[in-house]
């Protein structure tokens, strides 16, 4: 038998309303893996992230990290887990406007409980590996969307995450901006063994991790051709 | 591309003449590289000599151009090892690919393409990765890295393409059949 899966969903169902967004996904996830999840635009990848991140909770099916299951847990002890070993990246890197670059990044220790000046210095070492520690006390807004992204990317690995969760992490940005925030991503992952679940609907952002994944209909798509759906 | 398993591809529908098989080529692949009547004889004439394909009356007499050619069981097995050979990915393999699916249509049906498409997808993604990784290296060259970023591209475009053909497979189908 190999090693149990760092992150596993198993059989994972989840709805809005009564329209369906995963039928019944199994995906597993080894320690220090960078996995793609790619699919169409509404085939539910997104969804998979949140549920896999214990941000939504799953209709049925479950959803475990090191080997206790999670989804079950209350939403407190999910935002504590969250907390602590998760980090998450969004499109738009959702950034507090009204903080300067270093501030942002050094919240999420803040709300763990750092003192003010060791947040600020972790937050400066993690915008100086990124190259924009001469933005530190730059708002958002007078930033452009690469070095946005890659302040929200310092932010969601302040704390050193055991798993990193980015859904469509350059989406937003051209190509070369774009490839700079993956390229630190990837980077900062492999030296820290950092786990990721990457959701992409672009194969060359796919193209970055050691496996993908396909989902078509909120199912997962063995072929990555979209066979199941493919009517004869 | 080989013109030889195109050929044979081309007969799975019944014996042919030179004139017929460059017809049906010209048809059926009116993309591809144009094929001339002595391409199809002296093809023909390889393939019969390696036994992949035969008189369909051995007792008839005349030259090649008056010979209705049949393919083997040989000659089957030949063309179904090429269908499942993916081709080297790289860029500017389209028309390859394009090819490769068009015969398994004709020759071998609509899952034998889908088989195919998956394998070659799966072939497209490393191939892809393995750039990325070239390129992500901290000690890459500029020039690799414009020169991975120019192959990415292309792989990409080739992926998006082999997933719209597979959407579109069974119209393909259709067509061929018609």
């Amino acid at each position: 038998m190999s090693t149990s899966p760092m992150l596993y969903g198993r059989g994972v169902v989840r709805s809005y309303g009564r329209t369906p967004a995963l039928r019944g996904v199994t995906l597993d996830v080894a320690e220090g893996e960078i996995v793609a999840v790619t699919g169409p635009s509404g085939c539910g990848k997104s969804t998979l992230l949140l549920c896999l991140a214990g941000i939504l909770r799953p209709d049925a099916g479950e959803i475990g990290y090191r080997e206790q299951r999670i989804d079950t847990w209350s939403e407190s002890a999910r935002a504590r887990l969250r907390r602590s070993e998760f980090g998450v990246l969004f499109q738009f890197g959702q950034l507090v406007a009204e903080l300067p670059a270093a501030e942002n990044v050094a919240l999420p220790l803040l709300l763990a409980g750092a003192r003010r000046r060791e947040a600020r210095t972790a937050a400066l070492s993690w915008l100086d590996r990124f190259g924009i520690a001469d933005l530190a006390d730059n708002r958002p807004g007078d930033m452009s969307g690469g070095e946005q992204q890659r302040a929200a990317l310092a932010r969601a690995l302040v704390t050193e995450p055991r798993v990193l969760f980015a859904d469509e992490p350059t989406g937003a940005l051209d190509s070369l901006a774009g490839e700079r925030v993956l390229g630190h991503l990837v980077r900062v992952a492999r030296e820290q063994r950092t786990t990721v679940v990457l959701v992409t609907h672009d194969a060359r952002v796919a193209g970055y991790a050691d496996r993908e994944v396909m989902l078509r209909d909120g199912m997962l798509d063995p072929s990555g051709l979209g066979l199941m759906s493919g009517a004869v | 591309m080989s013109t030889g398993h195109v050929l044979l591809g081309l007969l799975t529908r019944g014996p042919l003449h030179g004139y017929e098989l460059k017809r049906a080529y010209d048809h059926r692949l009116p993309q591809a590289k144009p094929l001339g009547f002595g391409q199809v004889y002296a093809t023909l004439g390889r393939l019969e000599r390696d036994g992949f394909v035969a008189p369909d009356d051995p007792d008839q007499a005349g030259g090649p151009e008056r010979t209705a050619f049949g393919i083997t069981a040989q000659g089957e097995t030949e063309l179904s090892t090429w269908l499942g050979t993916i081709e080297p990915p790289s860029p500017h393999v389209t028309s390859a690919l394009l090819t490769k699916v068009t015969v398994a249509l004709l020759a071998a049906g609509e899952q034998r393409a889908r088989d195919y498409l998956v394998a070659q997808r799966a072939a497209h993604s490393t191939r892809l990765r393995e750039y990325t990784k070239m390129k992500s290296d901290p000690d890459a060259r500029l020039a690799d890295v414009i020169a991975a970023d120019y192959a990415i591209a292309h792989l990409d475009a080739d992926l998006r393409w082999l997933r719209t053909t597979l959407d579109r497979v069974a119209e393909l189908r259709q067509e061929i059949s018609e």
